[in-house]
């Protein structure tokens, strides 16, 4: 599954983070890296972007870009 | 001795830079530095200074804030590194760190909101956390302004006895441990010819920077190595290079932080900003809500605070006028000399002096909506809309303030991270129409479309937004091609704005925008003032018809002819438009000799009202005022850019208008 199908409020762990250059670099820098916990907090009011949280803090990012992004769900 | 202020984004860094400088401020230039950085004075010190770096989350060569800061240290070589982190936020902050310190530079690391941290139950051992980080860590609130002076103490300490961070190495035995140390000790040489430090620099080139290949002057067989030993890490971790290596850091970072951060309860400003997000980013309330914030702080700065300050100004400003022209009467001065103070001098610098208090104003809210995190979140909600013509949502606020006044409009995008995204939106903001231009509306529409003067209005304002979405869709696909840089944003929890912040850069503001109504603006005063009173043998004008502006006007005329408005009146207006959008209706009223009342008759002797329509089209896209154009130049930095620009806009202006009154006059 992808960051942007992962339903709001669930917990998940980041799996592989893809997409490329500066972008990919920046997502690596912010924390988001195999195994690091994550869920989305929100959805902006327009449908894009989406809110999540990281390493306990809340990071914005596109749809498109949260694409790249693979998670496992985790239960609880 | 100079240190280097750096650290992530809403960590609380001016605020610092504000507590350690005081108002002893300047913007420095450093060569080989594009963008201006602050520098200060450290208060109680005689020659340490500070300088206040962008904000950013890693050293890379991706985004031009971390090009600044990297060339600053590596060029600048800086006596000291002070490295803020926001220590609710820990293991992020801790990322950039570990990366300064690879540097080798003397450092301190201070932990900025420790008063929340112990608020809500938290605890960090400070000693221990020193040990593991083997550099000073000092614990502070820059918000209480608690623990600065023991922050200045050790900052000055270690960069006085050139203490270098004592740890080396953040890398766990394994295949990264191999791959880091195996380049390092391949390239030790290389850099220590540099000055710059091995593993820094080793790091780097594992990342793939070419910057640091050619600069270690590296050969192709010792470049092959570094590859070799990469993909063979690759391979044993199972991750690529740069997810490596930023495993590696947050690994390091983790086990610092099992072994000295005690988490506390849910932090309850987190909390707190939970709930305001709530309703500030609310699927159905974030739009309106967001507006009625737009439309309360222009209320409030057009017409109520800053309106009712500028008019108390201009008054003021107007029996100073009277004043220092009965003194002159008195003194009977020469004619020519009295009038270039009255009429050039003052008259001029006032007009634009009256500005000053929208401008404060509208930065005192401006700042406040920055410092609370509210424009992060305007950021968030509008991301969507502005991504479209290739902008983020960060654009918004800026294009905003545009129909209010573009001065202010300019200045706001410094709080535009990337410098594509500020030159861009820099270049739109003028179609925003602002509201100087009104009066020249109203007086046109009055005189040639009383039925319609809503309509005209409104369509001049949904024409300038329309034309401003197809430049920007042009300058997307040609000029502003490139990647934008990812829209990937933290959005920082909701805290009360420092006073002292707030003052700071409203005072910052007004001290900008004062300095330019005495250089800049006040030379083009005094040339339009001359143009206005002499004719071209330089005798003193009687009648405004004879002087070299109505000269120029009549030199310009024909360029308007095919627009529908030849007649030289009109050029000259447009000209003396430039000074301020005020203007053109003033020269009107001045060269058809008739008060304002009557405008609309004279007018319609001049105007047909398509061309009148034709006239008003270009008034809305022809450049901005000299304030405006001053401020585009101090933006850009760049006197040719600026000039280009100009040029642009009244190119733009002339075909729109252009094609509109040909394509009406098959019509009409």
């Amino acid at each position: 599954m992808t960051l942007n199908k992962l339903p709001i409020g669930k917990k998940a762990i980041i799996t592989k983070v893809g997409g490329e250059g500066a972008l990919r670099l920046r997502l690596l820098d912010m924390g988001l890296i195999p195994k690091t916990r994550v869920s989305v907090r929100k959805i902006a009011p327009l449908g894009d972007p989406i809110e999540i949280d990281i390493r306990g803090y809340e990071l914005t990012l596109r749809i498109e870009d949260a694409k790249n992004i693979e998670v496992k769900c985790i239960d609880e | 001795m100079i240190f280097a202020l750096v650290g992530n984004q809403n960590c609380g860094k001016t605020t610092l830079f504000n507590c350690l400088t005081g108002a002893n401020q300047r913007v420095g230039n450093f060569p080989g530095v594009t963008v201006e950085q602050k520098v200060g004075v450290i208060k109680g010190t005689k020659d340490c200074s500070v300088v206040d770096l962008p904000g950013i989350y890693s050293i890379r060569p991706y985004s031009n804030e971390e090009i600044i800061t990297r060339d600053f240290i590596l060029n600048e070589k800086p006596d000291g590194i002070i490295n803020i982190l926001d220590a609710t936020n820990i293991e992020r902050n801790l990322y950039l760190t570990l990366q300064l310190l690879e540097l080798r530079i003397p450092t301190v690391v201070v932990l900025n909101m420790m008063d929340e941290v112990r608020g809500n139950g938290g605890t960090i051992n400070i000693k221990k956390m020193s040990e593991r980080l083997g550099v000073p860590v000092v614990p502070i609130s820059a918000a209480k302004n608690e623990g600065i002076s023991e922050l200045v103490d050790q900052i000055i300490h270690v960069a006085k006895n050139k203490i270098k961070p004592k740890v080396t190495d953040f890398c766990a035995y394994g295949p990264v441990h191999r791959c880091i140390h195996a380049v390092t000790h391949l390239i030790a040489d290389h850099a220590d010819a540099c000055g710059i430090s091995a593993r820094f620099a080793a790091i780097k080139l594992i990342e793939g920077d070419a910057y640091y290949a050619e600069k270690l002057r590296l050969n192709k067989n010792e470049l092959e190595m570094i590859e070799h030993s990469v993909i063979e890490m690759e391979n044993e971790e199972g991750l690529d290079r740069n997810a490596a290596l930023a495993n590696m850091r947050y690994s390091f970072i983790e086990a610092v932080c099992a072994e000295t951060v005690v988490k506390g309860r849910e932090s309850k400003e987190r909390l707190r900003s939970i709930k305001i997000d709530n309703v500030l980013t609310n699927k159905y309330l974030a739009l309106p809500i967001f507006l009625s914030v737009m439309f309360l702080i222009f209320w409030l700065t057009f017409n109520v605070i800053g309106g009712f300050l500028s008019d108390r100004l201009s008054e003021g400003i107007e029996i100073m006028i009277g004043l220092a022209d009965k003194a002159l009467d008195n003194y009977g001065i020469n004619p020519v000399v009295h009038s270039l103070v009255i009429d050039g001098v003052l008259t001029g610098v006032g007009n634009v002096l009256s500005f000053l208090p929208i401008i404060v104003t509208l930065f005192f809210f401006l700042s406040i909506l920055e410092d609370t995190g509210y424009m992060a979140r305007v950021a968030f909600v509008m991301d969507k809309l502005l991504r479209k013509i290739g902008l983020s949502g960060k654009s918004f606020v800026p294009m905003l303030i545009g129909f209010g006044c573009s001065v202010p409009a300019f200045m706001s995008t410094r709080t535009l991270t990337s410098e594509r995204d500020r030159k861009l939106t820099i270049l739109l903001v003028p179609y925003m129409s602002c509201s100087a231009k009104i009066p020249i509306y109203a007086v046109f529409s009055a005189a040639f479309f009383p039925e319609h003067r809503a309509m005209v209005m409104i369509g001049l304002y949904l024409i300038g937004i329309v034309l401003g979405i197809g430049f920007a869709l042009v300058m997307k696909h040609t000029i502003f091609q490139g990647k934008p840089i990812p829209f990937v944003m933290e959005l920082p929890n909701y805290r009360m704005p420092s006073p002292r912040s707030v003052l700071l850069l409203m005072w910052e503001k007004a001290k900008d925008f004062i300095e330019r109504a005495f250089t800049i603006i006040f030379l083009a005063t005094i040339v339009i003032w001359f143009l206005q009173k002499f004719d071209i043998r330089l005798n003193e004008v009687s009648d405004s018809a004879d002087s070299i502006l109505a000269h120029i006007g009549r030199l310009l005329a024909p360029i308007f002819t095919p627009l529908g408005f030849g007649d030289w009146r009109a050029a000259t207006a447009l000209i003396c438009g430039f000074s301020a959008k005020e203007a053109v209706v003033s020269t009107l009223s001045v060269l058809l000799d008739i008060n304002a009342g009557q405008m609309g008759e004279g007018l319609s002797q001049m105007f047909t009202p398509l061309a009148a329509f034709s006239f008003l089209l270009f008034t809305l896209l022809y450049t901005p005022c000299m304030a405006a154009v001053a401020t585009i130049r101090r933006e850009l930095n760049s006197g040719v850019k600026t000039f280009a620009v100009v040029i642009m806009q009244c190119f733009i202006a002339w075909l729109v208008a252009f094609v509109f009154y040909q394509i009406g006059s098959l019509f009409v």
